[in-house]
């Protein structure tokens, strides 16, 4: 079952050259989605799409085959529950003034979500692995790893059925990195991902389903199986090859 | 995180520092005056209570004007009238300032344009000119056209920081996460956008308070602001001048109290901003 789709969208920022140029991809329920692309190939202009948060000049994004419409506001609300993000920056993705629940909590009031509230956020955090506590504490007293698992409190907190990720691990350590992709992991059981990229080996991890973007175009989907196996366009065999690997002693 | 987090963290510290410390200090003596003059005064304050500009004395310790009055009860008043003049002026300028400056942020960048350069316009202008040309266009000079004048005055500069201030925070990641959790922009405004620009507008409010404060002496000192018989510290500095050389504690005394109350809310301005920004608390 698809969840959303964007159907031969092209965007242009005013009346600038095209970023993003006939894209036409799928988001299946259940099968994670990597968005794998360099600097400049329109990864993030693909993520604002898909988060209703812009337009396209031409062409459709739909949610469960109903077009986005942002003047539609019941649509909308539930489109707001059932797709979540968390971004690359964790120091700017969260708001200093604010304590650790009321950040988490934010989509359950903001949507009007009937729950108690206490509860999921410290089920939330718990999923995250941040203790009961954490959530009368100030971002600042957290590190980057801690705030990244904050974020991701915040996006699977109303249970989602998508959450798309931009660049979530391309400002941390490696071995925070680590950490987060097997907690990703462990979320992708109960939530559809959709993890935007520059780092072809770190979505192939997590993704069943990949699409290359070079200069706003689609030059390659499939399965991470394939694409990883016999990549066919040349674009995607330079990427494979720049991934960076330890060498080899004899 | 460590295991041995304990359950509850401990409620942050305040920096309570030597400087806000006298700055409230300062501040609170002038509001604890201020208020004393509603109910008490030591002599009254349009009575002949002594000789003509008679120093500081045990009866009179600031001495009295060249009518006999006693100046002590005058400056208490004009620690009302201050108070007075900096509460209404700021709060007209930061009812207005805080609404165009956030206006002029969510706007499309044409209206921004327009609204920034008319902003720039009005800044050029010096406080105490604007106000001077809007109490002279008004009915004439009393205590009310005064805190009018002042706070239109100071409002094109809190628009101008409002404005700064919130663009910097739209411009972040959190504002697009509450945008994606579903807040509307009256939520962002009051969830995000308030409470990020609040510990800056409040030291700029503390700041525009004592620059009330001071136009106020300036306008009643050249004839324009309360009218006698209130007693405004810059009416008194301008009694005070044709007798400075023979009685200079009737400038001293009105000078010093005006000069204390604007270190006093400079000082008490960086103390609020220290409590009200959570990221410059010790942990």
């Amino acid at each position: 079952m698809s969840l959303i789709d964007l159907a031969a969208v092209s965007f242009a920022y005013g009346r600038g050259r095209k970023v993003l140029d006939g894209v036409d991809l799928s988001i299946e329920a259940g099968r994670n989605l990597g968005i794998v692309g360099e600097s400049g190939s329109g990864k993030t202009t693909i993520l604002r799409l898909l988060l209703g948060l812009a337009q396209p000049t031409s062409g459709k994004v739909t949610f469960r085959g109903a077009p986005l419409d942002p003047r539609n506001r019941p649509f909308m609300r539930g489109f707001r529950r059932s797709v979540q993000a968390v971004f690359q920056d964790p120091y700017s993705s969260l708001d200093p003034r604010q304590k650790i629940a009321d950040i988490v909590a934010e989509p359950l009031r903001s949507l009007n979500v009937e729950t108690d509230i206490d509860a999921a956020v410290a089920g939330a955090l718990a999923s995250v692995d941040l203790p009961p506590d954490a959530a009368g504490r100030y971002p600042h007293e957290f590190s980057g790893g801690q705030r990244q698992r904050i974020a991701i409190a915040r996006a699977i907190v109303s249970e989602p059925e998508l959450v798309l990720a931009d660049e979530v691990v391309s400002a941390l350590d490696l071995t925070t990195r680590i950490r987060i992709v097997e907690l990703l992991k462990s979320l992708s059981a109960r939530t559809t991902l959709a993890l935007v990229s520059h780092d072809i080996g770190f979505v192939a991890l997590l993704c069943q389903d990949l699409v290359i973007l070079e200069k706003g175009r689609i030059v390659e989907q499939g399965t991470a199986r394939d694409i990883l196996s016999s990549p066919k366009h040349p674009y995607t065999q330079r990427l494979l090859a720049s991934t960076p690997r330890l060498p080899e002693f004899a | 995180m460590s295991d041995a987090t304990p359950a509850f963290a401990p409620l942050p510290r305040l920096r309570l520092t030597p400087a806000f410390l006298i700055g409230a200090t300062l501040v609170g003596l002038h509001v604890v005056v201020g208020l004393l003059t509603l109910i008490w005064t030591p002599y009254d304050p349009t009575a002949m209570t002594g000789g003509r500009l008679a120093p500081p004395s045990l009866a009179h310790w600031a001495g009295t004007d060249r009518l006999g009055r006693d100046l002590f009860t005058e400056i208490m008043i004009g620690a009302r009238i201050a108070l007075s003049v900096g509460i209404g002026a700021v709060a007209i300028a930061a009812a207005i300032g805080v609404t165009v400056g956030l206006l002029a942020a969510f706007a499309s960048r044409a209206v921004d344009d327009v609204l920034a350069a008319t902003l720039d316009i009005l800044i050029a202008f010096p406080t105490l000119l604007l106000a001077m040309l809007i109490v002279a266009a008004s009915d004439g000079a009393s205590l009310g056209t005064a805190i009018l004048a002042i706070g239109i005055a100071a409002s094109s500069i809190v628009a101008r920081l409002t404005r700064i201030l919130a663009r910097r925070v739209l411009a972040m990641d959190y504002i697009t996460a509450a945008r994606v959790s579903g807040t509307g922009w009256l939520g962002i405004v009051r969830i995000h956008v308030l409470p990020n620009i609040w510990p800056t507008l409040i030291v700029n409010f503390a700041l525009q308070f004592g620059l009330a404060v001071i136009a106020e002496a300036s306008l009643s000192y050249l004839g324009l602001g309360a009218p006698p018989p209130n007693a405004s510290w810059g009416r008194l500095l301008q009694e005070a001048q044709a007798t400075v050389y023979t009685a200079p504690f009737g400038a001293i005394a009105p000078g010093i109290a005006l000069v204390s109350l604007v270190i006093g809310l400079n000082l008490f301005a960086d103390g609020l901003r220290d409590v009200a920004d959570p990221t410059r608390r010790r942990r």
